[in-house]
């Protein structure tokens, strides 16, 4: 391995790169339409649904619920209105996910100590969404009817009884449930698959192509200091990327950051030689600049959407798809993306993900290796 | 280092793509400082076998030196001995002048001490000095051309090979181009050079025929027309040359026949039996010869008997 010579390959690469506006532009622009896009785009959380009312009675007791389903954050109540027929307009609409319908003889029914029935109709065209949203009608007429009790034993002379158990939630790592600090580091691993996959299977399947490759495996160079010399400049870029894209999750989108950047910075490095030896491996496989890109799009950048974890919880996957991820490296890369990020999880904590994208750097860079010879056929 | 006078050797070399045999047994041998040209039509083998020389392509068999280094066994030795231009085009387009000529210089290591005069020769030699800084692909077909042969020989190899250097060049730019080939040769550099260009060929001081992966005749352009037509060759103008290329194979005597411009090159037994037998025909035809002489084969007429008789030959056996 000559320095000088891999050197001058990469300067080489790098003024490719700086010539041409496509490269520049995934290589600046992307991660940063990337993050904001999933940053402001992707949002997963349910707030401010909106309700529309209708309030058959209208007393002091219906309007103190409503106050309530107005108070909850997960609500906004749109509009009032008083036919049953404007109710179901408004959800045909899609003006309104729900409805809610107060019983004319509500706050009798209550001064009675009979149970009282709140109608909820809900939109569920997206299933996952309704489950959420009629968990949070119940907890809000639960919460509602939970105080009503402690007030009408306490009129009574009675001390509101123990409840025997009571579960106490707290969340942790990601306080205020916000899905951006569960997205947003997952962001990371595509902008390596598009920067490590998707560019060097193209600057490598273009030089076979332009029939330049030809010209260089005659000269002196060695198959090695060609690889490292196309390679080392995006493996820099990505890694550049790689802290753009972390500071933009932590200062603009207030991601929580919590490990350390040095375990940040070895993760990263380990999953740029799995990215760059796949478009690499590739790139001497397909030879044409289109076979290669696509190639590298759906082996890299597509598991790295689908199937690491990024956006779709690993968990909830059938389970055949489940034993699939376990072959895709973005997975590991995604799951310590999240535990340096919202855990703080030190370094030797993570081996269990680390080992795993170890074994796949080794194999894919050993592969890449091997697969390129400085002949033609 | 196996033989001094000779700087490539090819023996018995063969090349097979499955079962298309693209180099067929190939025997040769290149004296040091040579202009020795491969001359065939697309297709032939040429590249195959520059390829081969360049350590490109691993041989099927046989064994070829260059600079007295095998090329199967050790490529890199030999790579450091040569310069190659390929087919293709094969500079960077969108670096400029000066970036092309350094990172070949870098990749050749040309040791740094005498990198300035080598970059200084490359840029005098291609012309482009000033012009350093143009982008290499917005550069005229002739100029990238003589880049790409500064860049292959920034450090001094002793051998060059050049695979159709000048095709889609113009005639002057071509001219310039052979001037410097021969110029490289004059200083002890071994040149070899393939082209389908028949005229082309003239230039070199020895040249291989090749059709269909086999050699067909070697020797100089001179040795060759002499040596490869037997029998004479003569040149006929007439008035409707159509109606003399069929009729005339007839006329006991006459082996071929072919259009060469608006004329027709006759290869006969005997010119001075065959020339009053010729005008006795073209007579009862009354197709009026303006021209009849015997002239000296070109190339092209000594590549085409070569190659008729032996497809003729092979058609036979078949």
């Amino acid at each position: 391995m000559n320095l000088r010579r891999t050197l001058v390959m990469a300067r080489k690469e790098l003024l490719h790169i700086v010539r041409d506006p496509q490269s520049l532009a995934i290589v600046i622009a992307m991660p940063v339409i990337l993050v904001l896009l999933f940053g402001y785009g992707v949002n997963i959380d349910l707030k401010g649904l909106l309700v529309v009312v209708l309030d058959q009675e209208g007393s002091q007791q219906s309007e103190d619920l409503l106050k309530h389903l107005q108070a909850s954050s997960y609500f906004h109540v749109a509009a009032t209105v008083n036919q049953y027929g404007a109710l179901t307009r408004a959800l045909d609409r899609g003006d309104a996910k729900a409805g809610v319908v107060i019983p004319w003889d509500f706050s009798q029914r209550l001064h009675a100590g009979g149970p009282v029935q709140v109608q909820a109709l809900v939109d569920a065209t997206d299933d996952n969404s309704a489950n959420i949203l009629t968990g949070y009608l119940q907890s809000v007429i639960q919460s509602y009817s939970a105080q009503l009790q402690g007030d009408w034993l306490q009129n009574h002379g009675v001390a509101a009884p123990e409840v025997p158990v009571v579960v106490q939630t707290r969340t942790w790592y990601n306080e205020d449930l916000e899905s951006s600090a569960f997205i947003i580091p997952g962001i990371l691993a595509l902008v390596m698959s598009v920067i490590g996959a998707f560019l060097t299977s193209l600057t490598i399947a273009r030089e076979w192509e332009r029939g330049t490759m030809e010209q260089l495996i005659s000269t002196p160079v060695s198959a090695g200091e060609i690889m490292l010399g196309k390679l080392l400049p995006y493996f820099v870029l990505g890694m550049m990327d790689t802290i753009l894209c972390a500071l933009l999750a932590i200062y603009w989108f207030k991601v929580p950051f919590r490990g350390s950047f040095l375990t940040l910075m070895i993760a990263s490095a380990m999953f740029m030689v799995v990215v760059l030896s796949m478009g690499f491996f590739i790139s001497v496989l397909a030879k044409g600049q289109f076979a290669a890109s696509q190639i590298a799009l759906i082996t890299t950048f597509l598991p790295a959407f689908l199937l690491s974890g990024f956006l779709f919880a690993i968990e909830q996957m059938p389970i055949p798809l489940q034993v699939v991820t376990h072959i895709i490296p973005a997975r590991y890369y995604v799951t310590v993306l999240k535990k340096i990020f919202l855990k703080g999880t030190p370094l030797a904590l993570l081996y269990a993900d680390l080992i795993p994208l170890a074994i796949f750097t080794l194999v894919l860079g050993v592969l890449a290796t091997r697969s390129f010879h400085k002949r033609l056929s | 280092m196996t033989n001094e006078t000779y700087s490539v050797v090819l023996d018995g070399l063969t090349k097979r793509f499955g079962s298309f045999v693209a180099v067929d047994n190939v025997n040769l041998q290149v004296r040091r400082g040579e202009v020795f040209g491969f001359l065939g039509p697309n297709g032939a083998g040429k590249s195959t076998t520059i390829r081969m020389l360049c350590g490109l392509l691993r041989p099927s068999a046989g064994h070829a030196t260059v600079a007295g280094y095998d090329v199967a066994r050790s490529p890199e030795q030999v790579r450091q001995r040569l310069g190659y231009m390929s087919q293709k085009f094969s500079l960077y387009a969108d670096l400029t002048v000066m970036e092309n000529i350094r990172l070949f210089a870098g990749l050749y290591s040309v040791p740094e001490k005498q990198k300035p005069e080598r970059i200084a020769w490359a840029l005098t030699m291609s012309n482009l000095n000033g012009r350093e800084s143009l982008i290499t692909g917005a550069l005229p077909g002739g100029w990238k051309q003589r880049l790409a042969l500064g860049c292959a020989v920034l450090h001094k190899p002793p051998i060059l090979f050049l695979d159709e250097p000048t095709s889609g060049v113009d005639p002057i730019a071509r001219r310039q181009f052979w001037a410097l080939i021969h110029q490289m040769a004059d200083e002890g550099v071994t040149v070899f050079v393939t082209t389908h260009y028949m005229e082309e060929a003239e230039y070199c001081n020895r040249l291989a025929l090749i059709d269909r992966g086999t050699v067909v005749a070697l020797g100089s352009p001179s040795e060759l027309k002499d040596r490869a037509i037997e029998g004479d060759l003569l040149l006929l103008e007439c008035s409707r040359p159509g109606e003399a290329l069929e009729s005339l194979r007839r006329v006991p005597g006459v082996r071929d026949t072919a259009v060469f411009g608006s004329a027709l090159h006759l290869v006969v037994e005997d010119a001075a039996t065959a020339e009053p037998a010729i005008r006795n025909a073209m007579l009862r035809l009354s197709n009026e010869v303006r021209r009849l002489e015997r002239i000296r084969p070109s190339l092209e007429d000594v590549f085409v008997a070569l190659t008729a008789s032996r497809r003729a030959a092979r058609e036979r056996t078949a």
